[in-house]
C-alpha cells in the first residue's frame, strides 16, 4: 500500500468513527491536499469536518488547539515542516504547555501531521529535516512514519490519544509502496527492529531507514559486517531502552539522520550511550547526517548535502576498520 | 433590573479592584513574584464584557484577574495561584498570567499576546459544528490589534462564520508605547469592521460595556457569526509590577482618574437610586472580608508537592471511541 494511501486509510477510519475528529489545514478540503493525503475526505464528510484554511500556519496550529480544547478531536495539516516555522509559537508556547500550566485541567486531543525532509531540487526553504525543534519540547509527542505501517497505526494512535501528537511524514516517502499489513496492538512508543544483527546498532528513522538497510545490506553482502537496524517511529519520547539493549549486543552504534549534524538526534543519542553504556562501547559513537549548509537547489549539490545509502556504506564500513571490526 | 445589576456591578468591580491593590502589597511583600498584571481602571470593561456575555467560553490576555473574578472563579483559588500555591486555581503551575477553569468555561489568560485568538476562532468553530449557540468571548488589547495573529483571526472567523465577540480593551499603551505611535489606523475597531460589525463603547463606563456586549451576544447567537467591539479604557497602574508608568503625563493620568470606572458607577446608581450608602458600605464589607480570607486562604495553602513537577505534562489517556 502506498504510504499517502495508508495516511489517508488512517484518516478516513478515524473521521468514520468517531464525529469528533476533523481535518483542517490548506487545500486538505475542495482541492484533495497538496500530497493528496485527504484525497476523497471532503467528499465523504463534508466541508464542516474537513476544513479548508487560509495561509495562515499560525492559526490553523491556533484553532485546532481551540478545538480540541472543546472537545473535538482535530488533526491539522501544515502543507510541509517550512511553513510550520510561522506557526512556532502555537507549537511551542501554546500546545505543549497549556495542559501543563492549568495543572492538569485542559485536554489537548490534537495531531499536526506534516511532511518534512529533502526531496528533489525543491531548494533551501522547501527541503529541511526539522524534528529536533518538535523533539526537543516537553509536553508535545513527536511521532514519525517510515512506512506504510507506521503510517496508518502510528496516525491512528495519535488520532486517538488525547494529548497533543507532532506526526512527521518524509515528502518522498509519499508515493512509495511498502507491504501493508494489520498489527495488532502496535505501539507507537516502541523502537522498531528492522533488520536483527549483531556488530553494529544502526538507529535512524523516517527516509533515512530505508537507505540505512540498503546500506547494511551491501555492508553484510559484502563485507560480512552484520547491522542491527533500528527504527524510532518515536522522537519523543524516545524509546532508549531498545537501543540500549541492542548496543549492549552489539557494542557499537550509528546514527543516520538527514538534518545537519550538529545539535541533531544523533547528538542526544550518542549523549545518552556514553553516558549510560561508556563501557560497553568498542567504538566512539557515529554519527551520518547531513552537512551544515541550507539544502542547494543543485542536484549534486543537494545529493552532496544528505546522507545517500553509498555514503552511508562507505562512512559505516571505514569507521568499523578504524575501530577493529 | 437595573438594581440589581448595578449592585452586581458594583461588587464584582470593588471586589477586582481591592483583590488587585492586595495583589500589589502581596507582590511587595514577596508573597507574589513574577509578572503581575494590574487591571486596575479597567474594571468595567472586565466586568461588564463577562456580565454581559454570560453563558459562553471566555479567553483572555495575561491581565485576567478581574475576568476570573467576574465569572465566579473563587478569589482563594486565585490568590492561591498567584502566591504560587498547590490548592491555587492551576495547582501553583501558572501563576497571574494562566488562571483556568474549563467547568467554568475560563480557557485562560495567555502571555503571548494575541496567541489567545485563534484559540477562540477555533473554541467558536467547535462550538458551532457541536450545535452550541453560545459562542466564545475573546478579549485582547489594543498592542494585540498590531500582530499578524489579530487579522488572521479575524479573517478566519468572519470566512468561517464563528460565533464570537472579538473584544478590544484599548488602555492606549502597549507597554510603554502609545496606540498612535503603533497602530496606522487609530481607530481599531476599524480594522475589523469590514469582516463584521463593529463598534466603539466607552470601557469607563460598565452600563455602557454591558449594554454593547448585550447586543454584540444576541446578534452573535441569531446569526451565529462574529462581532467586535473597541472600549476605550485607561490602566492606572504600569502594565506590570515591573513598570512604573511613567511615559505618561500625570495631566493624562490626572484627566483618566476623574472617570475611575467604580465612581462613575457610584455616581451613576445614586442619581438613579439604584444604590444607597447603607448598601456600598455593606458591600465594601464582604468584599474586604472576601480579599481577607483569600490572603489566608493563599497563606496557609502548601507548596506543590515535588512529585508535581512531573505531572500534568501528559494525561496519557486515549479515547476508546475510535474502536
Amino acid at each position: 500500500m502506498l504510504y499517502r494511501d495508508a495516511l489517508n486509510l488512517a484518516l478516513d477510519y478515524a473521521m468514520e468513527h468517531d464525529p469528533r475528529v476533523v481535518v483542517l489545514g490548506e487545500d486538505v478540503g475542495f482541492y484533495g491536499g497538496n500530497y493528496r493525503v485527504t484525497d476523497g475526505l471532503y467528499v465523504k464528510y463534508g466541508p464542516k469536518r474537513v476544513i479548508d484554511t487560509p495561509i495562515a500556519e499560525n492559526s490553523i496550529v491556533g484553532t485546532a488547539i481551540g478545538m480540541a480544547l472543546m472537545g473535538l478531536r482535530p488533526v491539522a495539516e501544515i502543507m510541509t515542516v517550512n511553513f510550520a516555522m510561522l506557526a512556532m509559537d502555537q507549537f511551542v508556547n501554546q500546545m505543549a504547555k497549556l495542559r501543563y500550566m492549568s495543572g492538569g485541567k485542559l485536554f489537548l486531543p490534537l495531531v499536526v501531521r506534516m511532511p518534512q525532509g529533502v526531496a528533489k531540487q525543491l531548494a533551501s526553504q522547501h527541503s529541511q529535516s526539522l524534528e529536533h525543534f518538535f523533539a526537543s519540547v516537553p509536553g508535545l509527542y513527536v511521532f514519525c512514519a517510515s512506512d506504510s505501517i507506521s503510517a496508518y497505526h502510528g496516525l491512528l494512535h495519535a488520532i486517538r490519544m488525547d494529548d497533543p501528537v507532532v506526526f512527521l511524514e518524509h515528502v518522498l516517502l509519499y508515493g512509495m509502496d511498502f507491504p501493508s499489513e494489520y498489527v495488532k496492538n502496535f505501539d507507537p512508543f516502541k523502537a522498531r527492529i528492522l533488520k536483527e544483527g549483531k556488530d553494529i546498532t544502526v538507529v535512524s528513522y523516517l527516509k533515512m531507514v530505508h537507505d540505512t538497510l540498503k546500506a547494511c545490506e551491501w555492508l553484510e553482502e559484502r563485507d560480512g559486517i552484520s547491522c542491527e537496524v533500528i527504527d524510532l517511529i518515536s522522537l519523543r519520547p524516545i524509546d532508549f531502552e531498545t537501543i540500549y539493549e541492542s548496543v549492549r549486543k552489539t557494542h557499537r552504534l550509528v546514527v543516520v539522520y538527514e538534518a545537519p549534524k550538529t545539535l541533531g538526534l544523533g547528538a542526544e543519542l550518542s549523549a545518552r550511550i556514553s553516558e549510560e553504556l561508556f563501557y560497553y562501547l568498542d567504538a566512539p559513537p557515529l554519527r551520518i547526517a547531513g552537512e551544515e549548509v541550507p539544502i542547494p537547489y543543485n542536484r549534486k549539490l543537494e545529493l552532496m548535502a544528505i546522507p545517500t545509502p553509498e555514503k552511508i556504506y562507505e562512512r559505516i564500513l571505514s569507521w568499523s576498520k578504524s575501530h577493529g571490526l | 433590573m437595573s438594581q440589581t445589576l448595578a449592585e452586581k456591578f458594583y461588587y464584582l468591580m470593588k471586589l477586582g479592584r481591592e483583590f488587585e491593590i492586595r495583589c500589589k502589597e502581596e507582590y511587595l511583600k514577596g508573597n507574589i513574584s513574577g509578572f503581575l498584571h494590574l487591571a486596575i481602571g479597567e474594571e468595567a470593561v472586565h466586568v461588564g464584557a463577562v456580565v454581559g456575555f454570560g453563558k459562553g467560553d471566555l479567553f483572555c490576555p495575561y491581565r485576567e484577574h478581574v475576568l476570573a473574578l467576574a465569572r465566579g472563579i473563587d478569589p482563594k483559588l486565585i490568590m492561591a495561584e498567584l502566591f504560587g500555591k498547590a490548592t491555587g486555581v492551576s495547582k501553583g503551575k501558572g501563576g497571574s498570567m494562566h488562571l483556568y477553569e474549563p467547568k467554568m468555561d475560563f480557557y485562560g489568560g495567555n502571555a503571548i499576546v494575541a496567541a489567545h485568538l485563534p484559540h477562540a476562532v477555533g473554541a467558536a468553530y467547535a462550538r458551532k459544528l457541536m450545535g452550541e449557540r453560545a459562542g466564545v468571548l475573546c478579549i485582547f488589547g489594543d498592542g494585540a490589534t498590531n500582530n499578524g495573529t489579530f487579522f488572521e483571526a479575524i479573517n478566519m472567523a468572519s470566512l468561517w462564520e464563528v460565533p464570537m465577540l472579538f473584544l478590544c480593551e484599548n488602555n492606549y499603551y502597549a507597554i510603554g508605547t502609545h496606540v498612535n505611535r503603533s497602530s496606522a489606523l487609530k481607530d481599531i475597531y476599524l480594522k475589523a469592521r469590514d469582516y463584521m460589525p463593529a463598534e466603539v463603547v466607552d470601557g469607563m463606563d460598565v452600563f455602557a460595556v454591558y449594554e454593547a456586549v448585550v447586543k454584540a451576544k444576541q446578534y452573535i447567537e441569531e446569526y451565529g457569526k462574529p462581532y467586535f467591539i473597541e472600549a476605550h479604557t485607561y490602566r492606572f497602574e504600569g502594565h506590570s509590577m515591573a513598570d512604573k508608568g511613567d511615559y505618561r503625563s500625570p495631566r493624562e493620568l490626572e484627566m483618566f482618574r476623574k472617570k475611575d470606572p467604580i465612581d462613575l458607577l457610584l455616581k451613576k446608581a445614586y442619581k438613579e437610586g439604584w444604590l444607597t450608602e447603607e448598601q456600598v458600605r455593606l458591600i465594601d464589607q464582604k468584599v474586604e472580608a472576601v480579599v481577607e480570607e483569600a490572603v489566608e486562604f493563599a497563606l496557609s495553602s502548601p507548596e506543590p508537592s515535588e512529585e508535581e513537577l512531573y505531572t500534568d505534562l501528559y494525561c496519557g489517556v486515549c479515547s476508546d471511541v475510535i474502536p
